[in-house]
């Protein structure tokens, strides 16, 4: 008993410790439905379950913590098959991003197996591209923010600005949810970003052509909001899983209990 | 193993001469045939040793799909992994069983293809259709579709495992699928051919494309492993 009572403080503070880290870690999304502007083939909302999402992309300093713990995953062991040979090529050597990169800059550069590799090691996984979305079309205020003009500025107006990539996470607006960084950051890896047919082998593929053309082509084409939904998907349409770019970094998700 | 025969032939030869009543020589009989069994046994496994090293010492290289840790299991119901198809040419496909626009020509063009093949290489390959609905396509599903599309032959391999695996190896095929509705997908027609090693050595894009290439690079590095 006595010794029960030595360890409890401990044992509590442990505890709050990781709940603590957790709830600043992760924002709580509630379940919802949206219609994503592309990759669904009817109209129909899609729904999202609740989960939890990483509140900003993983950082350079938290990368190499996880490459200090599981070292394979380092430059010079990485395999082919998991990615390319751009494979964190920013950073000076195996365990240091260098003096060049922000601590808290987002690690871009990294392959979609890392990415996965990396979430899986903290219990965690990537999110879908669903989830990813759906988050994603919230501004400060509100859970779908897609009508409104000044936040398709802002996402566009992004995508014309070279090298936000090595701006530190939280530089940008934290939105209705409690997350940061959805835009003006990064590009950032989902777990089923091969789920997108835009690539030069949908042009064979002319059913797939059709699921996602068909739909887009009822939309008003000119359609800021879409238009800007449309480079994301046809980013991640062109890439594969073991590429890596330095304006693509990722972030974790996790099932609610 | 001429001379096992004939002790063995001898020596039945001798009980019956014996007849049923000498259990003594029966016993001796036994002693002898499992003898051989073991001798055939020896032979064999001496083979397997012969052959084996050269697989075993070569360490699986960077870009191979070998490097996969992911549990399938075949049309059998037995469990694998992608290491265990080692040594062959593969070429792969992703299909679902329910499908019926895309996948019957996928399936059709995997069969020419096979068809197509020398037959002096076939033993140097397996043809793999990974399942993209394993939620639908059990091994009893999958047997019963390689039965129906005359696939059952042990050159043809059905795989399922869980829906990430799925989507980790359609990463690697770089074949992109999507759920659109209940036993409804939307995939990327690619067949891929790897070589002895794991390779990605050639990918066919699109449905009833012509497959001279695809089968010129099968035959290519199936007899590298000759």
């Amino acid at each position: 008993m006595c010794n029960m009572k030595r360890f409890l403080p401990i044992f509590l503070f442990l505890i709050t410790a990781s709940l603590w880290s957790q709830v600043v870690k992760m924002a709580s999304i509630e379940r919802g439905t949206f219609v994503p502007l592309y990759g669904a083939t009817s109209k129909k909302p899609v729904q999202v379950d609740a989960f939890s999402l990483d509140i900003y992309p993983v950082t350079n300093t938290q990368f190499l913590e996880f490459l200090k713990k599981y070292p394979e995953n380092s430059r010079s062991r990485m395999k082919g098959i998991f990615a390319d040979k751009s494979y964190l090529s920013q950073w000076e050597s195996d365990f240091n991003y260098g003096a060049a990169n922000l601590s808290t800059a987002p690690v871009t550069n990294i392959s979609w197996f890392t990415a996965k590799k990396y979430c899986e090691c903290q219990g965690k996984r990537l999110p879908s591209m669903d989830e990813w979305e759906y988050v994603a079309m919230a501004d400060e205020k509100r859970i779908d923010a897609r009508t409104k003009e000044s936040f398709n500025n802002y996402i566009l107006s992004w995508y014309e600005k070279p090298k936000t990539y090595a701006n530190p996470v939280g530089y940008t607006f934290k939105n209705y949810w409690g997350v940061y960084d959805m835009h003006g950051l990064v590009w950032e890896w989902t777990a089923d970003f091969n789920s997108v047919f835009l690539s030069g082998e949908s042009r064979k593929d002319k059913d797939t052509d059709r699921n996602l053309f068909c739909g887009s082509g009822s939309v008003n084409a000119t359609d800021l909001m879409n238009y800007a939904a449309f480079m994301r998907y046809a980013f991640r349409g062109s890439l594969k899983a073991r590429f890596t770019t330095k304006n693509l970094g990722f972030r974790c998700a996790k099932d609610k209990k | 193993m001429t001379t096992e025969m004939k002790s063995n032939t001898h020596n039945s030869s001798l009980s019956e001469q014996a007849n049923f009543s000498n259990i003594k020589t029966k016993k001796n009989n036994c002693k002898i045939l499992f003898l051989g069994f073991i001798l055939i046994l020896l032979s064999l496994q001496s083979c397997i040793n012969k052959s084996k090293p050269e697989t075993i010492d070569k360490p699986i290289s960077d870009l191979s799909i070998y490097n996969l840790p992911s549990k399938w299991t075949n049309e059998e119901s037995e469990n694998l992994e992608m290491k265990d198809l080692k040594g062959k040419v593969l070429v792969m496909v992703m299909i679902y069983t329910s499908c019926k626009s895309a996948c019957p020509r996928l399936v059709a063009d995997m069969r020419n293809i096979e068809q197509r093949l020398p037959n002096k290489i076939k033993d140097n390959l397996t043809l793999v259709l990974v399942s993209i609905d394993p939620a639908v396509d059990t091994p009893k599903r999958l047997k019963a579709f390689a039965v129906e599309n005359k696939m059952d032959g042990p050159q043809w391999v059905f795989l399922r495992s869980t829906e990430e695996n799925t989507r980790e190896f359609a990463a690697v095929l770089a074949v992109n699928y999507k759920k659109i509705a209940p036993l409804e997908f939307s995939h990327s027609n690619i067949i891929s051919v790897f070589n002895a090693d794991g390779e990605l050595a050639y990918q066919q894009e699109g449905l009833g494309v012509n497959s001279d290439q695809t089968i010129q690079k099968i035959t290519e590095e199936a007899q590298k492993i000759n």
